[in-house]
């Protein structure tokens, strides 16, 4: 029961994205399309479950001084892992994400839960709070992406679904595009969170 | 010469590095609240951008390079990087005491903040020179300084305004980051 809820609280409750404000960089550079949303997300997720597993299983044994450069190291470790299978496996999104895949590194939604989850918590428990905050970035980006594809393209994951006559917003797939579309939803889960206080 | 004044140029304007290529958003939302705090953090960014764009070039040619380690790079360069934010740290607080106590809140956040591994890898992926790498550091690291001001500016005045509360904090800095980067397009056509 208390795994479940290490699961969820980082899809709703504690969503890096809309509730703790971390990890921004990427959730603005690749949301252009919904599925270099997906993509980034679970290249995120992934390396967040891996390094969260690992640095709960080392905690015992990492100095307190030392534990942040350890823990880099242990990150940049599973980046760049994730680095060579999107380049061997979807090319594509390889160069689409750019250097945003090894700035997976120093996205603060890791270093963050590490430090703040991972270094404290048995195994199991760090996996599943790793698998609920990935989660819960992928699908906020996710849904970004989709919002911004819809908008500047007039298409999701790809498919046409606005008509022959629709007019793209061309401003919605450029930065500033990024940037307003992040600061309207970030107000809307604001307004959804106090409506139903679940704060 | 002249392409090194388009370095410039182009990093603080064109791309400038927060509004536009989205790097260093986390200190550009979080450290943009007064204009004295802001240009202490541009200030400390700059120069560990510019030591860190020559260090990671001369390890990306002459290490990683020549013994086909490139695939290493990413686990050297943030090491090193937190490596020099610590050295700097140290060596401004022997030297400076004044400077250190302007910057040295700052210094710690730097680590994690996206903008520098950003620049080193980019260095490489333009493929600089060591000059072009350094000035490309130091200009990037002007416009994420002159960004980060310029919205401190801003948000100094919205202390005083009524503000829809659902808006408030993030939210609003946010939208007020999209329409300066609205006006930062207009630099695109210049070059």
């Amino acid at each position: 029961m208390s795994l479940l809820k290490e699961v969820t609280k980082g899809i709703f409750k504690e969503n890096p994205t809309f509730r703790l404000v971390l990890g921004t960089c990427p959730t603005l550079a690749v949301t252009t399309l919904a599925i270099n949303g997906l993509g980034m997300g679970l290249s995120t997720a992934a390396v967040l479950i891996a390094s969260n597993f690992v640095i709960s299983l080392l905690r015992k044994f990492i100095p307190d001084k030392i534990r942040i450069p350890a823990y880099i190291v242990i990150i940049a470790t599973f980046v760049t892992v994730v680095d060579m299978l999107l380049n061997a496996f979807t090319p594509e999104l390889h160069s689409a994400l750019g250097i945003f895949i090894p700035l997976i590194v120093v996205n603060c939604i890791i270093l963050g839960r590490a430090e703040a989850f991972a270094s404290k918590n048995p195994i199991v428990a760090s996996i599943a709070d790793g698998l609920g905050m990935g989660l819960g970035f992928t699908l906020s980006l996710t849904i970004m992406g989709a919002i911004r594809e819809i908008l500047a393209a007039g298409t999701i994951f790809g498919v046409g679904i606005m008509g022959a006559g629709y007019e793209p917003f061309q401003i919605f797939g450029s930065p500033a595009g990024g940037f307003l579309v992040y600061g309207l939803m970030m107000a809307l889960v604001n307004m959804f969170f106090k409506k139903f206080r679940l704060e | 010469m002249a392409s090194i004044l388009a370095i410039i140029f182009g990093a603080i304007f064109v791309n400038n590095f927060v509004l536009s290529r989205f790097l260093g958003i986390c200190p550009f939302l979080g450290v943009s609240k007064k204009v004295d705090t802001s240009i202490g953090m541009g200030m400390a960014v700059t120069f560990v951008m510019g030591l860190a764009s020559l260090v990671t070039w001369l390890l990306e040619y002459y290490i990683l390079q020549a013994y086909q380690l490139e695939y290493l790079r990413t686990i050297v360069f943030i090491l090193v990087i937190a490596a020099l934010v610590q050295f700097v740290e140290l060596v401004i607080r022997k030297i400076s005491p004044v400077l250190y106590q302007a910057l040295g809140i700052f210094l710690p956040l730097i680590t994690t903040n996206c903008a520098v591994l950003g620049v080193a890898l980019l260095n490489v992926q333009l493929q600089y020179n060591l000059l072009e790498s350094v000035v490309f550091g130091v200009a990037a690291a002007l416009g994420f300084t002159l960004a980060l001001v310029i919205m401190a500016g801003i948000r100094e005045r919205l202390e005083m305004v009524p503000i829809p509360k659902y808006f408030r904090g993030v939210s609003l800095a946010l939208i007020i980051a999209g329409i300066l980067s609205i006006a930062f397009m207009g630099f695109q056509g210049m070059m």
